[in-house]
């Protein structure tokens, strides 16, 4: 199994009272799925994305990656493992403005101490494989919304990791290049990529081969467990 | 890695000029002004060595009173005036002084001062007279461009003649050649012998270029002079300094009392200007030096608000893999490069600075200063860049993702 969350939680406290994020969860993902994330907001989709993408710590429970737990990490090691095992594409893009596209897909390269020659290389090769080898030095203000999501994905990829995390990746962009963007996910599932995507359409969470549900911190769906539940009925 | 994080750095400089400038602004006019201002105070003091060199330096000079106190500075004003103008030293002591000591004494002159109107024409012009023995064109190295000094017999008879310095034959003669020509002081006629060489000195202020040279007798028959002011020897060598002291020092003792005089010579009178101008030059600095503090703080204020402006992009950083240690890395970097370009453009600023104020006062830069200004301005962007730095690398990524 590639990632397992056994009992996780997650509070927040706001003065006395304590918000339950994420409340008892356990789930588990397997190589090369795709996994969407649904449910009303405020329901713990994101908190979940965060813990599970070793951005934030749970309060309780565990985490495992590879078989591996990480739940104790601390701040280095964790960077190291967003940094080689862990890829993000995030609502808002998130680029470093006036900066190129290049640059920017190179970003974690340069954190993996990757040589210069290694970071060009590689970031080409990933600009490539999102259809933006002629915009390589185009700055996010000279690329159109989709363009920027897509070369947030080629920095998602650069460093090869395990699991891709997005968080609403086309809710900040117009239907056709949100249709882009669904396409480009489809196909790095199918060349064999692990996504795990929030979003609150029901038709993007459909190109997804499982959909789970949250709802006030507690996962009240899971397609995979459903599948299995009607397959042993039979 | 470093290398890596030295180009993000640079990369984070270039992407925002104006705040990077602003930034450095601060270390700009402290480095510049640091370096300006020692240069100006080290300027002052090569120039007044050149000028004490200039004058020769086997020369004693003995004068009235004590004009320097116990610690090395000029001593109270007030009573220096007072002991200066009691009459206390003679020619007679010049003339036994050579006499006795002719092995140790080349020559030796009194002088006297006095003021008169000058006129050559119809310019007229109040004038100092330097009363002096014919010596003194030797003790002084003093000598004529054009037509001679007096001579001795000119200067016991008490002749009217004079030399004039370069300066004041300029303003009372202009173009025409004054050997030999009439000039009245007083309304009675001198005539004029020579002009002397040009000396500088003393920034545009009265000098040694705008004295009118007399015979010290005629200083004393003819005008309201009415004592010795100082008696300047020449040694015959620089090792004899110390015993031409001493034998001035028994000769004055057996006719004055300790207090009345004070022997000295022109490394001393330099010790003690340097010592003062040292002390304003450190001072200068010192004022100035503040200004690099103040530009230090700066740097922190713009690096605190760059922090909070570029919380998402840190948080993404993070995200991506840059450990704290990276991001405290990245922001010092920045803040010591701010600080080290910003001093070199200080520099620049300081050097042409330098370059115009040197057409109206002697300024140097030295080395040190700039190595002084350029090590403070690197220090300083090190120090104020900590708590900035510090700051970055503290900020949880997510907290930093969700910012606005
Ligand atoms: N940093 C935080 N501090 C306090 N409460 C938080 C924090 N982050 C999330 N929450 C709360 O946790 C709950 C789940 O939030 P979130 O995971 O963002 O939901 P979703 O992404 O499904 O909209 C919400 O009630 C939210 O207000
Ligand atoms: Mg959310």
């Amino acid at each position: 199994m590639l990632l397992q969350l056994k009992n996780v939680s997650k509070y927040y406290s706001l003065g006395s009272s304590t918000i339950k994020a994420l409340d008892d969860i356990s789930l588990e993902v397997a190589e090369g799925e795709f996994l969407s994330v649904m449910g009303p907001s405020g329901s713990g989709k994101s908190t979940f994305l965060q813990v599970a993408s070793m951005l934030a710590e749970p309060t309780h429970g565990q985490i495992i990656l590879k078989g591996t737990d990480v739940t104790d990490y601390d701040e280095i090691e964790r960077a190291h493992l967003r940094n080689q095992e862990i890829g993000f594409v995030f609502q808002q893009f998130n680029l470093l403005a006036r900066t190129s596209a290049l640059d920017n897909v190179a970003l974690p390269l340069v954190y993996a101490r990757q040589s210069h020659s290694v970071q060009v290389e590689r970031a080409k090769e990933m600009l490539d494989r999102v259809g933006l080898g002629d915009r390589l030095h185009n700055t996010p203000a000279q690329l159109s919304g989709g363009q920027q999501q897509r070369v947030a994905i080629a920095r998602a990829l650069v460093n090869n990791p395990s699991i891709i995390f997005a968080d609403e990746p086309t809710g900040n962009l117009d239907s056709k290049s949100g249709k882009e963007i669904q396409n480009l996910l489809s196909e790095l599932h199918r060349s064999g990529k692990t996504i795990i995507m929030v979003t609150h359409e029901e038709n993007v969470a459909a190109i997804a081969d499982r959909q789970i549900v949250f709802r006030d911190g507690k996962i009240i769906s899971d397609s995979k467990k459903k599948k299995s539940k009607r397959s042993n009925n039979k | 890695m470093i290398g890596a994080i030295i180009a993000l750095a640079i990369k984070s400089i270039m992407l925002n000029k104006v705040r990077s400038f602003l930034t450095m602004l601060g270390v700009i006019i402290g480095v510049g002004s640091v370096v300006m201002l020692t240069g100006i105070g080290t300027g002052l003091q090569s120039y007044i060595s050149d000028q004490f060199a200039a004058l020769g330096t086997n020369t004693l000079y003995v004068v009235p009173g004590n004009p320097f106190g116990e610690g090395g500075g000029f001593s109270n004003q007030e009573q220096a005036f007072i002991e200066t103008t009691r009459p206390v030293l003679k020619r007679a002591y010049l003339d036994r002084i050579l006499r006795n000591h002719r092995e140790i004494f080349n020559s030796g002159t009194a002088t006297a001062v006095g003021v008169a109107e000058a006129r050559f024409g119809s310019t007229t012009k109040k004038a100092t007279l330097y009363g002096v023995m014919p010596a003194y064109s030797q003790v002084q190295n003093t000598n004529t461009t054009t037509g001679r000094w007096f001579d001795k017999n000119e200067e016991t008879n008490a002749d009217r003649v004079v030399v004039l310095g370069p300066t004041v034959a300029e303003e009372l003669f202009g173009k025409v050649d004054p050997i030999n020509k009439q000039l009245k002081l007083n309304g009675q006629n001198y005539t004029v012998l020579g002009v002397l060489e040009e000396k500088g000195g003393s920034f545009g202020g009265p000098s040694f270029d705008s004295y009118i040279y007399v015979p010290l007798e005629t200083l004393f028959q003819q005008f309201d002079a009415t004592y010795i002011d100082s008696l300047i020897f020449e040694v015959r060598s620089q090792d004899q300094l110390v015993a031409a002291t001493a034998a001035i020092e028994n000769e004055l003792l057996r006719d004055l009392e300790d207090d009345d005089f004070s022997v000295f010579d022109q490394t001393q009178l330099l010790n003690t200007i340097n010592q003062i101008l040292g002390a304003l030059t450190a001072g200068l600095g010192g004022i100035a030096a503040i200004s690099l503090v103040v530009g230090g703080i700066g740097i922190m204020n713009i690096m605190l608000v760059s922090v909070t402006e570029r919380t998402r992009e840190i948080g993404l950083r993070k995200a991506l893999g840059a450990t704290p240690r990276m991001i405290l890395l990245q922001f010092l970097i920045e803040a010591a490069l701010l600080s080290i370009i910003g001093g070199l453009i200080g520099l620049l600023v300081a050097f042409a600075g330098v370059q115009v104020i040197k057409n109206f006062f002697p300024a140097t830069i030295t080395l040190q200063a700039v190595m002084l200004a350029f090590g403070v301005s690197t220090a300083v962007g090190l120090i104020f860049g900590v708590a900035p730095a510090r700051k970055a690398a503290k900020l949880s990524p997510i907290e930093a993702l969700r910012y606005e």
